[in-house]
């Protein structure tokens, strides 16, 4: 039997250029990066030099602090780069591939049969453990701990996101070979999953519990699932791990093969054809959508990997983010508007906006919205009370939390709950803030100085 | 609206470093903000914002405020002409008011604002937007015939003392309209108390020309004078029976607002209507509103069962809508800043803060304006209110840790 539970605070925000139901194969793009930045809390140590030949599964580089977290390669191929930023931080390592893909074989791995320092090793041997991330912090999680819990979200609530119905077809035997998996790697409460409550297609799942989520974004953020099921408190830990990423555990050791398989859900108004597409971890943006050269509003085009609440702005150049399961084009809005008709004092028909002296709340629930990147406004000292409650369903008072991190209070941000978060838990209050607050960036701030802080 | 933009962005180098006007670039960009949301557009976290911002909401609060002045306005004129016992017409009335009104706002706004561009240029930030609603409700909440000078030196205080030494908008503890009230009240309380609340009311008594009987008293003034002395005598009847049916304060002309008193506390009608636009757009919180009616409520209550003086007896819906009750609960207690910031803290804070107005007022006749009180005090405390909120917050998120 499966837990219900309703989360009433948050918003859709229907964005135009919704990914249709359909999935196309993206053809094999030619170069293909595993970028180290995604990976928050890692330091990158590189195990090939440009010029060398890779297997898909070969290491590329390697935690410093934890050499076993090992990144693969998505594909067969020559390394054909290094980019670094400043002070030499490596940003990617692009791989060329070759014409015919070979895989390095780790061997197949009975699940059932096998314990769980067998299954962890193969994990981190895989190159599937940097998939899991952890809370408190949210960072790449450490393979010497034992989690309390694992949480998969098996949906994703966010504007333009992938459809689990979509992105798991033919997959649930997969997924369910994961999930046997990380049931021997939990502790003692064991694999939580939480689905959509009108989404069937992981209904029969075995060895882990179910919660059925009914609610706006951000019901399908794990960290709002793990507060309502099983909420974190100081000292321990949990992992989390997206739903494609368990499919691909559970490929990955029924086969012995590191396939790190993506259905992307390309979107946004400056999407020509919204849809869903299959690729592999690390792909080209240029191999999965064509971008525009110009928005509809004339503006330029803005390559988003990952949601658009939560994701990285990239090139077009660029490759899609590790965690990512989203490409979101949006136009850009840095057209200055005059204040009477699209600026602040305007009627505003045309922004979605969470407070009622826009006429949003009037319209129709289904009308779809064409967003651009404008700011809509200047940063600004905090001023309302109660606008970020309304978006935020944890009892945790996000506000507070907040400016306890602006004012590097760890003893209050403890208190306040800062363990159970994650920036993406604060998208949707950093959207709808009137002082246009970076609430994502201080909260992983926040998180990263109480990471160092407490060693 | 492009030429507009050409235009600005022509002068812009003047303004900018290096350029001759570069000490006015805070008055020059908070202009070019104000007439075209800039194009930044975001870098990271969430691409896609809501087009709310502090200027927007400021400006809801100012249209919330203009049914209040522009009734204001009128009950100058009518306040006048009715205490030298003559007719006018409308237009007569608004005159006498906007004579009035006018310089009271260019005063407030003139002092205010030069302030905080002062400030923002010496801290190199852009213009807060919180003046502009403060620098409105400051000439609400001021007798008729305070002299301009005194607002001046009112705003100044509160805008210095009461907001930029605390960091400027967004961090100050008290309510800077309140304060310059208070500041008013306290530095000057000769000059605001007697006849200050009628337009020319000293020099038209002087002249003889005052109407039988009105002395130029706000409805607290009169009840303020039955504290302390017996219920049944003829004085303190006379004063009961202007609250009575048919009276200059009969509870009709309270809500209506036809009585003195400060510039925009009189009408029940257009503060509601404020109320409405704050509380529908989301951006006045209901929750302090209501709580706050609901402890003014009580506490008329509970003074009616004691029932000492005339001034207790008085029914407790009366009591909330004359003075700056409904005033001080519509757009002085409902301030983000200064207000509690928890939900559950909102109703608390409220709720006292009505509860200690009525109580204020009848207790202590030296200080009839209860509500500027109670509502300073209650900015005081809500921090407190808010500490408890958070702290059972707290216990709730340590209790799992200990059961586990």
């Amino acid at each position: 039997m499966s837990r219900k539970q309703r989360i009433k605070k948050g918003v859709d925000i229907r964005l135009s250029g919704r990914p249709a139901d359909t999935v196309i194969s993206a053809p094999s793009a030619s170069v293909y990066a595993v970028k180290p930045p995604d990976f928050t809390g890692v330091t990158p140590k590189l195990n090939v030099r440009v010029g060398d030949i890779v297997e898909a599964g070969t290491c590329i580089f390697y935690d410093k602090k934890t050499p076993s977290v090992q990144f693969l390669s998505p594909v067969a191929g020559t390394v054909k780069d290094v980019v670094r930023g400043a002070k030499r931080r490596i940003l990617a390592v692009e791989i060329q591939a070759s014409d015919k893909n070979t895989h390095k074989d780790f061997g197949v791995l009975e699940v059932h049969t096998s314990d769980k320092n067998a299954i962890l090793t193969r994990v981190l041997e895989g190159g599937m453990f940097p998939f899991f991330r952890q809370r408190p912090f949210d960072v790449v999680a450490n393979p010497m701990d034992s989690p309390r819990s694992i949480h998969i979200s098996g949906f994703d609530s966010s504007p333009l996101a992938a459809s689990t119905s979509v992105a798991l077809d033919g997959r649930v035997s997969d997924f369910q070979n994961g999930v046997d998996a990380l049931a021997k790697l939990a502790g003692e409460s064991g694999v939580h999953v939480g689905v959509q409550s009108n989404d069937s297609t992981l209904a029969g799942l075995r060895n882990c519990e179910i919660t059925e989520f009914e609610g706006p974004h951000p019901s399908g953020n794990v960290g709002v699932q793990i507060h309502h099921t099983a909420p974190l408190s100081k000292g321990e830990v949990v992992w989390t791990i997206g739903y494609q990423d368990v499919a691909n555990l559970g490929a990955m050791l029924a086969s012995g093969h590191y396939v790190p398989t993506k259905v992307v859900a390309v979107g946004g108004s400056e999407c020509a054809m919204p849809q869903h597409v299959k690729t592999l971890a690390g792909a080209s943006i240029s191999s999965i959508v064509n971008v525009p050269e110009k928005a509809s509003n004339g503006d330029s085009v803005r390559v988003v990997s990952g949601s658009p609440l939560t994701g990285d702005q990239i090139s077009k150049e660029d490759y899609i983010g590790s965690y990512h399961t989203a490409i979101a084009l949006l136009a850009e809005g840095s057209e200055p508007k005059f204040l009477l008709t699209e600026g602040w004092l305007g009627m505003g028909l045309q922004r979605f906006s969470l407070n009622h002296s826009f006429p949003t709340w009037l319209m129709p629930k289904a009308k779809e919205w064409d967003l651009d990147t404008n700011m809509g406004g200047e940063e600004r000292a905090f001023v309302v009370t109660g606008e970020y409650e309304k978006v935020f369903p944890m009892d945790i008072y996000p506000q507070h939390l907040i400016k306890s991190i602006i004012v590097n209070d760890i003893d209050s941000m403890e208190k306040l709950g800062i363990y159970e978060v994650a920036p993406e838990d604060f998208a949707l209050c950093e959207y709808g803030c009137t002082s246009k607050i970076p609430v994502q960036q201080v909260v992983r701030e926040g998180l990263d100085n109480l990471r160092n802080e407490l060693g | 609206m492009k030429a507009l933009h050409q235009l600005i962005e022509s002068v812009k180098p003047h303004f900018e470093e290096g350029g001759k006007l570069s000490k006015f670039w805070v008055v020059f960009d908070s202009l070019e903000t104000f007439s075209f949301t800039p194009g930044h557009v975001t870098k990271s976290g969430s691409h896609i914002r809501d087009g709310i911002d502090l200027k927007r909401t400021m400006f809801t609060v100012i249209v919330a405020l203009i049914p209040a002045l522009l009734f204001g306005t009128w009950n100058i004129g009518d306040q006048y002409y009715a205490s030298i016992g003559q007719d006018a017409e409308l237009l007569e009335k608004m005159f006498v008011g906007a004579l009035k009104v006018i310089p009271l706002i260019i005063v407030s706004y003139g002092v205010g604002l030069g302030i905080e561009f002062y400030f923002a240029a010496k801290r190199g930030h852009g213009i807060n937007e919180g003046f502009l609603v403060s620098g409105m409700l400051i000439p609400l909440v001021m007798p008729i015939d305070v002299p301009l000078w005194m607002v001046a030196v009112a705003v100044a205080f509160a805008v210095v003392i009461g907001k930029e030494v605390f960091g400027g908008t967004g961090m100050n503890i008290v309510n800077i309209a309140l304060t310059s009230r208070a500041f008013l009240f306290f530095a000057y309380p000769k000059q605001m108390s007697g006849e200050i609340w009628i337009h020319d009311v000293a020099s038209s008594k002087a002249a003889g020309l005052l109407v039988d009987g009105n002395t130029g008293a706000t409805a607290l003034g009169y009840l303020a004078g039955t504290v302390g002395k017996v219920i049944d005598t003829p004085a303190t009847q006379t004063v009961m029976n202007m609250f009575a049916d048919g009276g200059m304060f009969s509870i009709q002309n309270c809500i209506i607002g036809s009585i003195p008193g400060s510039l925009g506390e009189t009408s029940v009608i257009a503060i509601l209507v404020g109320a409405v636009i704050l509380i529908s757009t989301g951006i006045g919180s209901l929750r302090i509103m209501a709580s706050f009616l609901a402890g003014g409520l009580l506490m008329g209550f509970l003074f009616n069962l004691i029932g000492m003086n005339a001034f207790m007896t008085l029914a407790p819906w009366h009591q909330v809508v004359i003075g700056g009750f409904m005033f001080g609960m519509v757009f002085m207690a409902t301030d983000p800043v200064t207000a509690a910031s928890t939900n559950t803290g909102k109703l608390i804070y409220g709720f006292l803060g009505g509860f200690l107005s009525i109580m204020i007022r009848v207790f202590n006749p030296a200080y009839p304006e209860g509500v500027m009180m109670a509502v300073l005090f209650m900015n005081v405390m809500a921090p407190m209110i808010d500490h408890y909120v958070l702290q059972a917050n707290i216990n709730r998120r340590q209790k799992r840790l200990q059961n586990i």
